[in-house]
């Protein structure tokens, strides 16, 4: 991972939007706090309702919080009108003027700061050619597919070299394929412009593949900010862990804790190693996650026992659904070979055995 | 055995035969209506005028000559009808005027209206129509009595020592002007509100976060978007101002003669049928020429559509 200077490039304080009065108000946002360093590709990830668009165009200045500040490179920028503030967006429905052409629309930005034609010119000659759009300069936005209207949006926001970009749900509205396609896109310009991107979406693997840092987010709160690594493999909270990836919930006694590991007594009885979220308050019986390519299946006996319920197959891998002794569910992820199938049948009495470095304990 | 493609044919024919069938009775009203009473007026306006109205079958160009000029009546040159010309300028004046007063007044209520709530456009929709719900010369007698010197306006004034005698409002070119205003506002208000209500209004935010300031986000992107609305408003206003009949005899008292003041002279007391007509029609060609210089003009720069 390249190195990321440590300078904030948007620091939201404290931060709460109300929305409505009396009796029918609704926090769309409570008291949240998280900062966004210079240059990184920073997503804003949740179920939607959970406030992360809210956050978005707080920071755009579409709304203005109820409380709590919004810093730019540390100046206040939360009173100010969306126009008096040196951030673009792109919006999920994209909001192409359908008045204007294409390179009308991506020299807007420049026109309405006053800047010379011939810069402006020169930018929208730029910009189309960085997101190879130069072949349909002269056309109506209404004229152009989904994809370009995207890629015009994109060339649109970011001609003005906003200090940072926000992205609303950016490619929601594409295909499948297309959708990889500009994720690759736009994690090159990002690269390419070295802007602050600030992404929203609640599609966990686009935020996976294409983040450098994470925000969970769920109903108006942040539940955690990693690395995509830190959100998938330590999960701090059971909202976390369920929302991204699928995952094993089993419950266990909690032994040992320190230096941010602890032992952890299965309901079968066995213990194994586990890491422990931030923030654990010792308590009898914690939860504990296992992902389910991190277990084993075994015709052996192993950490955990039980009896194959169900076996799914999906290409890649078959995911086999084992119903504990102890009563609970639990999935185990299997690589395919192209010779053999997975070795098991429903019915079967089979162990599971969890890897070293599997298990991490959440802190509710 | 007929092919496939004559029983396509022939089931087409028949849809074509069945479409005008339905639609003839609405044809002929309009027809008759709008295009009968035309050609008579037409008609008449060649002919020679009666000696107490009605009209000579006898063909004359007099009536279009009389339009703009006037034949001495001792050695029968013609001259520029200096009286015709003015109240020709006056009219189409006090028309663009109104046009022009409708739509500052008009644009801002209907920008204001479209970003209500879904329920109280509605609510907002009703109000506006609720000047149609009485008699036009009722409505122009309420604006009499409210501009009049013993007026409301008149008496607010003296009361607050601002004048200190009554200020003659009535009887004047502002007088017709603040009637007509007042009547023609709904058909400005309802076709702009009609484009605004379709305005997406994210293209509005995505104007500001471009950095356009508010009167520019109005100048760049709200009004191209709503200028068909504009354009309606515009037309819909103008042509029965130009023609505009009660209001100005009213609120004008009959001084200035507009138009059709002095149409409706030559059908009366003028008793020259045959003028009145070709006044009618040269204010009809003046519409005209006028609406399409005007499309044309808006639509260069327009917006397409779709």
């Amino acid at each position: 991972m390249p190195d990321k200077p440590d300078r904030n490039a948007i620091e939201v304080v404290k931060v709460s939007k109300i929305f409505g009065s009396g009796e029918g108000q609704v926090a769309a946002l409570d008291t949240v706090s998280v900062s966004i360093r210079e240059n990184e590709f920073f997503t804003l990830l949740g179920p939607s309702g959970c406030g992360k668009t809210t956050l978005l165009r707080l920071i755009a200045g579409f709304d203005f919080p109820t409380a709590g500040e919004i810093l730019l490179y540390g100046q206040d920028i939360a009173p100010l009108p969306p126009f008096k503030r040196p951030v673009n967006t792109v919006f999920q429905s994209y909001a192409l003027f359908p008045h204007m052409t294409v390179a009308d629309n991506i020299g807007f930005g420049l026109e309405m700061l006053g800047k010379p034609k011939a810069q402006i010119k020169a930018r929208v000659a730029e910009m189309l050619k960085l997101v190879k759009m130069e072949a349909l300069a002269g056309r109506r936005t209404s004229q152009i597919s989904g994809g370009q209207q995207q890629r015009v949006a994109l060339a649109r926001a970011l001609a003005p070299q906003p200090k940072v970009l926000l992205l609303d749900e950016p490619l929601s509205a594409l295909d499948y394929k297309l959708r990889k396609e500009m994720q690759i896109e736009l994690k090159r310009l990002q690269h390419e412009t070295g802007i602050t991107f600030i992404f929203v979406t609640h599609d966990q693997e686009e935020a996976l593949t294409m983040s450098d840092r994470i925000a969970v987010m769920s109903s108006g709160k942040i539940l955690q900010v990693g690395s995509p690594w830190d959100i998938y493999d330590k999960p701090a909270e059971r909202f976390v862990a369920d929302f991204i990836g699928e995952t094993n919930f089993l419950t266990a006694a909690i032994s040992g804790v320190g230096n941010g590991k602890a032992r952890a007594t299965l309901k079968s009885g066995t213990t194994i190693d586990a890491t422990v979220a931030e923030g654990f308050q010792p308590k009898d019986n914690a939860t504990v996650v296992v992902r389910p390519e991190h277990a084993k299946l075994t015709k052996a006996k192993g950490d955990l026992a039980g009896l194959v319920e169900n076996i799914v197959y999906f290409g890649t891998d078959t995911h086999i659904h084992v119903r504990l002794d102890s009563g609970e569910a639990f999935t185990v992820r299997q690589q395919n070979s192209r010779s053999a199938g997975c070795g098991f049948e429903q019915g079967d009495k089979v162990g599971i055995s969890i890897g070293n470095d599997a298990a991490q304990v959440l802190k509710d | 055995m007929a092919t496939a493609e004559e029983v396509a044919k022939a089931a087409e024919r028949r849809d074509v035969r069945d479409r005008w069938l339905l639609s003839a009775p609405a044809l002929l009203v309009i027809f008759l209506a709008a295009t009968g009473p035309l050609l008579i007026v037409l008609v008449y306006s060649f002919l020679t005028p009666g000696p107490y109205g009605d009209v000579k079958w006898q063909f004359s160009p007099e009536a279009w000559l009389s339009v703009f000029m006037e034949r001495d009546i001792f050695d029968d040159t013609l001259s520029v009808a200096a009286a015709h010309v003015t109240i020709f300028l006056r009219s189409i004046k006090l028309a663009v005027v109104t046009t022009l007063a409708t739509l500052a007044l008009g644009f801002p209520t209907a920008y204001f209206m479209a970003t209500r709530s879904e329920k109280t456009r509605d609510l907002w929709l009703f109000l506006i129509t609720i000047p149609f719900w009485t008699n036009l010369l009722i409505r122009t007698f309420a604006v009499l009595q409210i501009i009049r010197n013993e007026g409301i306006i008149n008496a607010i004034l003296l009361k607050l020592g601002i004048v200190s005698a009554p200020v003659q409002i009535l009887y004047t070119d502002t007088a017709i002007l603040i009637g007509m205003a007042y009547v023609y506002l709904p058909l400005m208000v309802l076709p702009i509100y009609a484009s605004m209500e379709k305005l997406d209004f994210r293209l509005v935010e995505a104007g500001y976060d471009l950095y356009a300031t508010r009167f520019k986000v109005l100048r760049k992107i709200i009004f191209p978007l709503v200028k068909p609305g504009v354009i309606a408003g515009s037309i819909l206003v103008f042509i029965p101002a130009l023609g505009a009949y009660v209001t100005p005899s009213v609120l004008g008292g009959g001084k200035n003669m507009m138009l059709s003041n002095l149409i409706e002279l030559q059908f009366g007391q003028g008793r020259n049928w045959p003028l009145g007509s070709a006044l009618s029609i040269a204010v009809m060609i003046i519409v005209m020429v006028a609406l399409l210089a005007y499309v044309r003009n808006a639509g260069k720069s327009g917006v397409r559509h779709g």
